[in-house]
């Protein structure tokens, strides 16, 4: 994950160093603040690879000379259909409404909001339906 | 195995094209005097024509650089077609790093001196000299019009829909530019210049007319409803007609007051000098 | 239901191609939804792309009618064909329908979505039900936004940039500009989600010998665009948020009155706004990347040069918002131009590439490819007056006028020739039929030029002084012929639209199938069928360069790794 580290905590010290420059020259507070909060956002997951990748073994898609058996065996589990996405964004959308015309929508958006969180965790708890776990 | 002949030629070509290019536009924005206006205004101000000549530095070097460019795109665009008679496997060239050198360098070079030409009219248009009382005036923006006020002295006739902003040539004019409510844009095409009036904030800015004339102005930040209605005028006289006109206006206020205070005092009881704007002018 | 995807190698040691197939728990209780359950369930990154793709569109459909209103509005000085109210209303919907709810969404949540996994060899996105979930939520700011225009005062109408005051409860009070903010803060979050996946799938989910630098250049930009999306949306939905504040909680964030800052939202959406930008240009520069490169029959020239550039991109874009307010007066002026002209070094070194590209190769004008040049030499034009606008001083009397807004048109017009050229590219990988070419090559030249037409009258009106967001101009007469002109070349872009319509609707009858690869094209998606399974790959070849697919079907042409060398040596021939 050597790259993708190089690459997250490059981006975060241009960030930082065009912060301070930007902050010594002009004095500007927003765009300061936003632009070290940029080169934060650059090194918090940057170095968190960093550290992995110190640690952990080069993977099959990070080797030049891996072969597509080498990645043999289970890639990853992904959910599969559900309606929980759809229920979620209904009541995000009525959360929106409800910015604009009250009360009346923030019932149902609170209400379809739980209801999909509770669904969504519960399907990836419980896995394939019917099976056995 | 060596650099090909072609290579190393067309990198040379390309040197030589980005000095010509760094050359033309210097002395474009030198000299200014043949070159075409390329569609600006050559201004009614020194700011303005200072501007004028950067557009024109900036125009030969766009021309020079897209033109190249343009010219490269139609030229692989059409040579190298393919023919349906035609199949052969072209070589699948993947890098050519001195090249790559070349032409992230050149625009470097090219972008640092058209940074330095920027700074240079930047630092001219937006410098403001101390200015005389006389030729300071406040514009004053709001939904949806202008109003214009010349500290310490009384202007009378004024409307707020089209009105003339009357200053002096060839002397240092101070506009200060102030918002009623929402983000206005102080604009006069001519002058080559605009500049917002934000709420909370006073700008500050100087031109220096160097022909007489009126010019057309307008607001160009969104403000509203009337926004495509808030027009202006700049009216640029000689100093000796500024002059005229200032004392004019102050001769014209002060009868206006003298005239409400005898109405007052006819009236007995009504309290304030009211001066009523007498749109036309008075006698005399 | 979650699947579990595995692969299985065929043939024992030493084989070339492996199978890859989901391990279902249960045999028999593996089916996919059908109808309309499919399209609301679906997890598959294919549908959920294909429902973004169709709906950017119908935004981009109900966008480009409202340009034409403000194009007949504008072709005589003093019409009334709208009043000034209600054409405030049009140039705000127009624009902010373009911008928040058609090209990004199309780019990052249409053609990314489905076209990414594919390219590294993933099965899917890294969270399906996170991607699925972004679709709804823009699917939800869309109607949001568009149910401006049935509340009483109309839709927003302050600009697709909102500035404060005039957003503020005060100078627009109602309905339309509420659901204005809604709709943004739907649709951010989408983004925002969209971003996550884009990133995590891109660093997680490669396959094995699909290093970082063999990834396409289409899916290094859009992992860039995913960076890029993260540090800029919460910027812009914090600053909505404090906007609804000021509306209705009684703050005075960006009012005068109690001590606010006006032009703090102007630094907060810019600081937004000049990124977002770079996230709508940088995937369409990566669908013409791997355009170019197919259609030429060589590889990206300068892959190294490209990856650079782009990250330089991202990484400048997010130093130069202020340009955008240069005539405030209030921001540190050489900073943000010596910052904005640089941008225009990488950009110019993609230029080169992509001309490095064609150049020398054996050119196939397909209408895919005749898009990726008109975006090149329309690019071209709109790329260089930027680089005027980041000189302060030319800023100053070019700003909010005609001028700036030819310059946006012309770039986010070559982004929709290059959004049309990854239609025509990918539609048949993503459909399995393909696109009629005869009406694409008449759809290409009807938009090239008429955006062309329309362009070039506005850089001039600009520099006459005609002054943006305006809708009547009767003190300038003069204005009404290139007005006309410009009207008459968005008349040309909307026909072309319509062109464009009835290749979709011909082609859904004719179909002629695709088959895998009918472009002779390089990258890893071209490998597997089209449409691709489920999953997206029933076998995966050999990764040892960015062209997968090219050094399966094409064993003795791999790129040359020195641009001058003669014979490729037998250890860079394609290994199992």
């Amino acid at each position: 994950m050597r790259a993708e580290a190089k690459l997250l905590i490059g981006l975060g010290l241009f960030f930082a160093l065009c912060g301070v420059v930007y902050w010594i020259w002009s004095g500007e507070n927003a765009g300061s603040v936003m632009l070290v909060a940029s080169g934060l956002l650059g090194f918090l997951p940057g170095s968190y690879y960093l550290w992995w990748s110190n640690r952990m073994r080069v993977r099959a898609s990070d080797r030049d000379d891996a072969s597509i058996p080498d990645g043999a065996g289970v890639v990853e589990t992904f959910p599969g259909s559900s309606i929980w996405p759809f229920t979620l964004g209904m009541g995000a959308f009525c959360a929106g409404l409800a910015l604009v015309f009250g009360t009346w929508f923030a019932l149902p958006a609170i209400g379809l909001v739980i209801w999909a969180l509770l669904g969504a965790v519960v399907e990836s708890r419980r896995g394939d339906p019917g099976s056995a776990h | 195995m060596s650099r090909r002949p072609a290579d190393a030629g067309r990198a040379r070509t390309w040197r030589r094209l980005g000095s010509l290019a760094v050359v033309v536009v210097a002395a474009g924005a030198l000299s200014g005097c043949t070159v075409p206006s390329f569609g600006a205004h050559s201004s009614a101000t020194t700011g303005g024509r200072q501007t004028y000549h950067l557009w024109q530095g900036f125009t030969i070097g766009a021309i020079v650089v897209g033109g190249l460019t343009l010219a490269l795109i139609l030229w692989a665009a059409v040579r190298y077609r393919s023919r349906s008679s035609d199949v052969h496997m072209p070589r699948q060239t993947q890098y050519h790093l001195p090249l790559e050198i070349v032409y992230t360098v050149i625009p470097i070079l090219i972008v640092l001196v058209l940074f330095a030409f920027t700074v240079v009219v930047e630092n001219e248009v937006t410098a403001t000299p101390s200015v005389s009382r006389e030729n300071t005036i406040r514009v004053q923006a709001f939904q949806w019009g202008w109003r214009f006020f010349y500290p310490g002295f009384v202007i009378t006739g004024q409307t707020t829909q089209k009105p003339t902003l009357e200053m002096p040539a060839n002397q240092d004019v101070k506009i200060v530019l102030q918002s009623l409510d929402v983000v206005h844009g102080f604009y006069v095409p001519v002058f080559n210049f605009s500049r917002y009036a934000l709420p909370g904030v006073t700008n500050f800015f100087v031109f220096h007319p160097t022909q007489t004339g009126t010019f057309f102005g307008q607001c160009t930040q969104l403000c509203g409803l009337y926004h495509s209605l808030m027009w202006f005028q700049v009216k640029v006289v000689t100093p000796a007609q500024y002059a005229t006109w200032l004392s004019s206006q102050q001769t014209a206020a002060a009868r206006l007051a003298a005239a409400a205070a005898r109405q007052s005092s006819l009236q007995q009881g009504t309290s304030g000098i009211q001066v009523r704007p007498d749109i036309g002018g008075g006698t005399n | 239901m979650t699947e579990l995807i595995e692969r299985q190698t065929a043939g024992g040691d030493g084989a070339i191609v492996v199978e890859v197939h989901e391990a279902p728990h249960d045999a028999h209780e593996h089916h996919e939804p059908t109808g309309i359950l499919k399209w609301l369930t679906s997890t598959d990154h294919k549908v959920i792309g294909l429902s973004y793709t169709v709906t950017s569109l119908v935004m981009f459909l109900i966008a480009g009618a409202l340009a034409e209103l403000i194009r007949i509005q504008l072709a005589t000085p003093n019409s009334s064909f709208v009043s000034l109210g209600e054409f405030n209303q049009l140039f705000t919907m127009h624009g902010s329908l373009m911008i928040y709810l058609f090209i990004g969404p199309f780019a990052f949540g249409g053609l990314a979505n489905i076209i990414v996994p594919l390219q590294v060899g993933a099965p899917d996105m890294a969270f399906p039900r996170l991607n699925a979930l972004s679709y709804w939520l823009y699917l939800s700011g869309s109607i949001t936004m568009l149910l401006g225009f049935f509340v009483a005062g109309g839709p927003a109408d302050f600009g697709w940039v909102g500035y404060a005051p005039l957003s503020t409860s005060i100078y627009s009070p109602g309905a339309g500009p509420d659901l204005w903010i809604a709709a943004l803060l739907l649709s951010g979050f989408s983004a925002i989600f969209t971003g996550v996946n884009l990133c995590a799938t891109i660093f997680y989910l490669r396959a094995p010998g699909m290093t970082m630098f063999r990834m396409p250049i289409f899916t290094w930009n859009m992992l860039v665009v995913g960076i890029l999306i993260l540090l800029a949306f919460p910027v812009l939905t914090a600053g909505l948020i404090m906007l609804y504040c000021d509306r209705h909680f009684g703050t005075h964030i960006y009012s005068l009155k109690g001590g606010g800052v006006p032009v703090l939202w102007q630094h907060i959406f810019w600081f937004w706004g000049h990124p977002e930008v770079y996230i709508l240009a940088l995937p369409f520069f990566g669908v013409v990347t791997d355009v170019i490169a197919t259609f030429s029959h060589k590889p990206v020239f300068g892959y190294k040069g490209m990856v650079f550039a782009t990250i330089t991109i991202a990484a400048l874009s997010m130093g130069v918002w202020a340009h955008h307010m240069f005539t405030t007066g209030v921001v540190l002026l050489p900073f943000f131009s010596i910052m904005s002209l640089l941008i225009a070094v990488p950009t110019g070194i993609k230029f080169f590439n992509w001309i490095g590209t064609m150049w020398g190769g054996r050119v196939r004008w397909s209408t895919a490819m005749l898009f990726a040049v008109g975006f090149l030499i329309t690019f071209l034009f709109g790329g260089l007056t930027g680089i005027y606008l980041a000189s302060p001083p030319l800023d100053f009397f070019t700003h909010d006028t005609y001028f700036v807004v030819a310059h946006f048109h012309s770039v986010v017009l070559a982004l929709g020739m290059g959004a049309m050229a990854g239609l025509y590219y990918w539609g048949p990988k993503i459909t399995g039929y393909m696109l009629d070419e005869r009406i694409g090559k008449l759809h290409f030249w009807l938009f090239f030029i008429g955006a062309n037409v329309m362009v070039l009258p506005q850089y001039w009106l600009g520099l006459l002084g005609m002054p943006r967001r305006v809708g009547v101009y009767p003190h300038n007469p003069e204005w009404t012929d290139l007005n006309q002109w410009a009207t008459v070349g968005s008349v040309m872009m909307g026909v072309a639209t319509l062109l464009f319509l009835v290749n979709i609707v011909y082609s859904w009858f004719k179909r002629v199938p695709a088959g895998d690869n009918p472009w002779d094209a390089q990258t890893l998606e071209w490998f597997t069928t089209s449409p691709p399974p489920h999953h997206n790959y029933y076998a995966l070849p050999p990764i040892r360069s960015e062209r997968p697919t090219w050094d399966y079907n094409h064993p003795g042409a791999p790129a040359l790794v020195h641009g001058h060398r003669e014979e490729p040596e037998a250890s860079e021939l394609a290994r199992v």
